[in-house]
């Protein structure tokens, strides 16, 4: 139960970053990375996840 | 980089013995807002802003550092994965920046150009949303180069949080970008924001954005920072209602409201691109501007630049400063900014002096004349026809002579298409122009200006722009004079 960046439409403005509660979001080698070990997808702290709320490209921030 | 001091010969600024001393007999300039039509601590604080104060951008350079790509809603004109090196308007970028490369980029400006004064976060992205990012960009700056202003610009959705710490850090210029005040229309213009956890969108989205501008709006001018509103007016979302921001904006203190045009075209991939939607016609443009008389006072110079642009406005030196032709090591030359400044300062008295003497002699006109200037700053025709990508628009009628905007004909709009083409466009924007004054003009285009009803001149080139009007004026009104006289 995690969410993945489609990082060849991520702009990289590192939004999803500042918005993720588990810090689970990182900057690597380029490209942001959800670290699934950490992602909750929100549940049980939002509403909707944050990185998908706060995501300008639609269908960046999805379910793995 | 050995010499830290930049010698003023170096700077392509003439002497103002070189120049001449622009003739104080003549010219003139009623509505720039200067000195005398402010109070002293605001002129202190706008004198040396290029965007702030019309008067001061025909001296004053601004670069704009694109380190905060984060942003809290969504504009149905922006699209942020668009990046070209030859787009000029705002969110456009060739190079995002951390901020310590920002901070060492205007270290190497700073040094290299004497005319900086201010350095803005305007996006792409939003700079109070980004603020981390912003932050430590200016502290960096600020603790380097503490003469330079700092200045940003932001949707104001998370502005009301970061009012304690923009007042302490000494940003005391702000720009917020309000397109509406009524949500009916908002909904149209944002399809979403992000605001405390959760993503709203049509009205609710509309009221949620309205309410946060607004309180930002108040909370800083309540704290003295000087507020200037951008609005995009789009045809048919929010035209007629610019007028109600404009007097909703003046009532909460802003300083300044900056209505410009939208820039839509499918290549951009926005929304507004996409769904045809079209931007307005220079026409339409200037009509919802002077519908906005007596409201809050209007900025009618700006170039919407780019979000990394550097230079005086209208020039964009940002392709000279990338990250790769940096210096290793960077000295700063505060001297040369210092000397610049005193420079600026006489001049600025002059050509003063030289407007007011020039309104003077203006003959009254029957009918505002419309005159077409090609200049690279100081208040001056110092700008050979060729190498013009824009030109400055000056009225001149019975209540004296005034800048009124700016028509762009650079490559861009052309496509980068020769000569020939862009002739065809410098036609198209100055049809309802009759003068053109330059430093010099070869005799292709002077034929061609000609032949379409408009008369270039350039035996007035280094006189101040108002100076040398009034004496087209007067030599008119002398000819009319004898022809009147030979004819009875």
């Amino acid at each position: 139960m995690a969410f993945k960046i489609v990082t060849s439409q991520c702009t990289v403005c590192g939004a999803c970053e500042f918005e993720c509660p588990n810090a689970a979001i990182r900057f690597r080698k380029g490209a942001y990375v959800i670290d699934p070990a950490l992602c909750t997808e929100c549940e049980g702290q939002f509403a909707a996840p944050q990185c998908a709320s706060i995501c300008p490209v639609p269908n960046t921030c999805v379910p793995a | 980089m050995s010499s830290p001091l930049i010698p003023l010969s170096g700077l392509k600024i003439a002497t103002r013995k070189e120049m001449g001393q622009g003739g104080c007999s003549a010219s003139s300039c009623g509505s720039k807002a200067g000195p005398d039509d402010m109070d002293p601590a605001t002129w202190a604080k706008v004198k040396d802003h290029p965007c702030y104060s019309e008067e001061a951008h025909h001296y004053f350079a601004r670069m704009h550092v694109a380190v905060a790509p984060a942003c809290n809603i969504q504009c149905n004109y922006c699209n942020r994965k668009y990046d070209c090196a030859n787009e000029s308007r705002p969110g456009v970028v060739s190079e995002r920046l951390t901020p310590d490369q920002a901070a060492r980029k205007v270290l190497a400006v700073a040094a290299e150009v004497p005319q900086l004064s201010v350095l803005g976060i305007a996006g792409p992205g939003d700079a109070a949303y980004d603020w981390k990012r912003t932050k430590s960009t200016f502290e960096q700056v600020a603790e380097r180069l503490p003469d330079i202003r700092l200045c940003l610009s932001s949707n104001g959705l998370a502005l009301p949080d970061r009012v304690d710490e923009i007042v302490s850090m000494n940003i005391d210029h702000v720009t917020i970008t309000i397109n509406a005040i009524d949500p009916e229309i908002g909904q149209h213009i944002y399809p979403w924001v992000f605001f405390q956890g959760a993503r709203h969108t049509g009205i609710e989205a509309a009221t949620i954005l309205r309410d946060r501008q607004l309180l930002a709006l108040e909370m800083l001018t309540a704290r003295g920072v000087l507020v200037k509103v951008n609005s995009v007016l789009i045809p048919g979302i929010n035209d007629e209602h610019l007028i109600e921001v404009n007097k909703a904006v003046k009532a909460r203190g802003a300083f300044l409201h900056n209505i410009m045009p939208l820039i839509s075209d499918p290549a951009h991939g926005t929304h507004f691109g996409l769904t045809g939607q079209r931007g307005p016609t220079g026409a339409e443009l200037k009509k919802v501007q002077d519908a906005c008389a007596g409201g809050a006072n209007l900025m009618r110079h700006c170039r919407q630049c780019r979000a990394d642009a550097v230079g005086l406005l209208g020039e964009d030196r940002g392709q000279e400063f990338t990250l790769d032709k940096l210096p290793e090591v960077i000295e700063d030359a505060p001297e040369a900014r210092e000397a610049y400044r005193v420079w600026v300062a006489e001049e600025r008295r002059d050509r003063a002096a030289a407007a007011a003497a020039a309104e003077a002699v203006v003959p009254a006109a029957e009918t505002p004349t419309l005159f077409a200037v090609c200049t690279r700053g100081s208040g001056r025709i110092n700008l050979h026809f060729g190498y013009a990508t824009e030109f400055q628009i000056y009225e001149a009628d019975a209540d004296g002579i005034r800048f009124v905007g700016h028509r762009r004909a650079d490559n861009y709009c052309l496509g980068g298409h020769g000569d020939s083409e862009r002739m065809e466009e410098i036609l198209r924007v100055l049809a309802d122009v009759p003068y053109v004054l330059c430093a010099k003009i070869g005799d292709g285009p002077r034929k061609r200006l000609a032949a379409a009803g408009i008369e270039a001149i350039d035996s007035l080139g280094q006189d101040y722009i108002e100076t040398a009007i009034a004496a087209v004026l007067e030599a008119r009104t002398a000819r009319t004079g004898r022809d009147a006289a030979r004819r009875a």
